[in-house]
This record gives C-alpha cells, sequence and structure tokens, in this order.
C-alpha cells in the first residue's frame, strides 16, 4: 500500500562501502511499498551504490575520519536522494565518457555514467562534493532526456 | 562441478571452462577482489583458454563489475584465449549495452550457445 505522505531519512555513515547497505535495503523497501517498478527499484539501487563509492573512495579517499552525509524523500510520485561527502569536490563536467575511445577498454570511470543514465535528475553543488538524484515513478511528458548541471 | 571459492563455482568440459557467479548480488569491494583472483588463477593456469562466464544467478551489480570483466578479458587475450559471458539478465544487460560494452564483450543468450563454435550473440 502506497504511503500517504512522503517518507524521509537522514543518516550519516563511515567512508567505507559496505556503510551503505542498511541504508539502501530501507530505501528499496520503501520504494517497493510505494509501488515503484522493479526498474525504478533497480534503478535507484545501482545509482545509490555508484554515488556511494564515488563519494567514499574519490570524495572522502576512504579515510575513516570522514563521514558521508545522504538524504532522502520518497513521494508517490518520485525519489529523491542526497548524498554529500567530505572531500574536496570534482568537476563532473570534466569526467571523461566512458564510452569513447580507449576509456572503452578502461576498468574504471563508469559510475557518473550509470547514475546519469538511470537517473531523471542529476545535480552537483558548486563544490561537486554534493549530488542530488531524482528517479520520476512516472516519467514526466516534457523531461526527454537526463541533465546534468550545477546546482 | 567444483568451487573455488564460495563466490563462482567452476566447470570444465570438452571446449570451455565454465565459471559461474552464484551470488544473486555482486557488490562489495572484497567479494569482486575474491572473484576476480579465482577467475585470474584459472585463466593463469591454461594455455589459449575458452573461459565461459555464466551470470545465470547475477540479478545485480555494480560498475566494479564492469572492472572485473575488462581486467580478466584483457588477460585472456594477452594469452591468446577466448572470452564469452552468457545468461545475462536484461536489466543487467541494459547495463552492458548503455555502457557499450556489448561491443567489447562476446556476450551469448545461455550456455549452449557460448560453448558451441560459433557462438550466439544476444540482444
Amino acid at each position: 500500500m502506497a504511503a500517504e505522505s512522503p517518507i524521509s531519512c537522514s543518516m550519516v555513515l563511515e567512508s567505507k562501502p559496505s556503510a551503505i547497505v542498511g541504508l539502501c535495503n530501507k530505501l528499496l523497501s520503501e520504494l517497493q511499498s510505494n509501488c515503484f517498478s522493479q526498474d525504478d527499484i533497480f534503478a535507484v539501487h545501482l545509482a545509490i551504490e555508484e554515488a556511494f563509492i564515488n563519494a567514499v573512495r574519490h570524495g572522502n579517499k576512504m579515510d575513516p575520519a570522514k563521514k558521508v552525509k545522504i538524504e532522502y524523500l520518497v513521494g508517490s510520485d518520485k525519489v529523491e536522494i542526497s548524498m554529500t561527502d567530505q572531500g574536496d569536490g570534482f568537476d563532473p563536467q570534466g569526467v571523461p565518457d566512458p564510452r569513447v575511445g580507449e576509456n572503452l577498454y578502461k576498468p574504471q570511470g563508469r559510475g557518473l555514467f550509470l547514475i546519469n543514465s538511470y537517473m531523471d535528475v542529476v545535480t552537483f553543488n558548486e563544490r561537486g562534493n554534493r549530488v542530488h538524484i531524482v528517479r520520476f515513478k512516472e516519467k514526466p511528458s516534457l523531461t526527454g532526456s537526463q541533465s546534468q548541471t550545477q546546482a | 562441478m567444483a568451487a573455488i571459492k564460495p563466490k563462482i563455482s567452476v566447470e570444465y568440459t570438452g571446449n570451455a571452462t565454465i565459471m559461474t557467479f552464484t551470488d544473486e548480488r555482486i557488490l562489495e569491494e572484497r567479494d569482486i577482489q575474491a572473484l576476480q583472483e579465482s577467475v585470474m588463477s584459472v585463466v593463469e593456469q591454461a594455455e589459449q583458454i575458452n573461459l565461459v562466464l555464466d551470470f545465470r544467478n547475477v540479478r545485480f551489480l555494480s560498475s566494479a563489475v564492469l572492472g572485473l570483466l575488462i581486467r580478466v578479458s584483457k588477460k585472456v587475450y594477452e594469452r591468446q584465449g577466448k572470452l564469452r559471458l552468457c545468461n545475462i539478465d536484461p536489466k543487467i544487460y541494459e547495463i552492458f549495452r548503455i555502457t557499450r560494452l556489448t561491443k567489447v564483450f562476446d556476450i551469448c543468450k545461455d550456455l549452449e550457445s557460448a560453448t558451441s563454435t560459433g557462438g550466439k550473440t544476444a540482444g
């Protein structure tokens, strides 16, 4: 049964890849309860795993003293997630396209591309240490493609 | 069929070595590292291996697994071997498609086509 009001959550996680497991399971369960499709759930799962790995590895550089703050809001029509690390940030426009040339044969560099591919909205703050991602349950008719802009 | 490590099994047939991922989700960094060590070990023990990686049990993976597959493919090709992937769930195949890794890997619909001489590309 779908929830009547949006479900929100805010947590601060340690800078280790496995720290996302509990929150991820909770969020995916709430998506299921709110009648999101299996495609939506798969997409959100992939995006938060990739975003968290980026935050921990590239943002906080695996520093155990640094944390990652995650906030999410599950509504009847969309899910929004924000993830903030304590790193220096980066320029998302400067990340090379993993599908082009020799990048295709590199073992890394696909995380951000997958986030952009599976989310309807992807924005970063100016510093580049916070990403905000949105997936709509039903696609708005005027949204033709993913966006990646500076917030 | 002999288990190398808990996350993967290996079967030697007449013309191919079939390694099957046994987990439904492949996410944990240490699991991916263990998988890579297992697969690389098998690749290094054979000359011109005909390796098939079977994804029949896998329903979710991260981009780190794609990295593992690229490292494995480089090792296989360095040793003049062959690599095919098979039984990939449609949602996971979509990840391969949008990252254009369908151009890098020989992806077969099922194990039968992956172990046949000609193979049969999925998708």
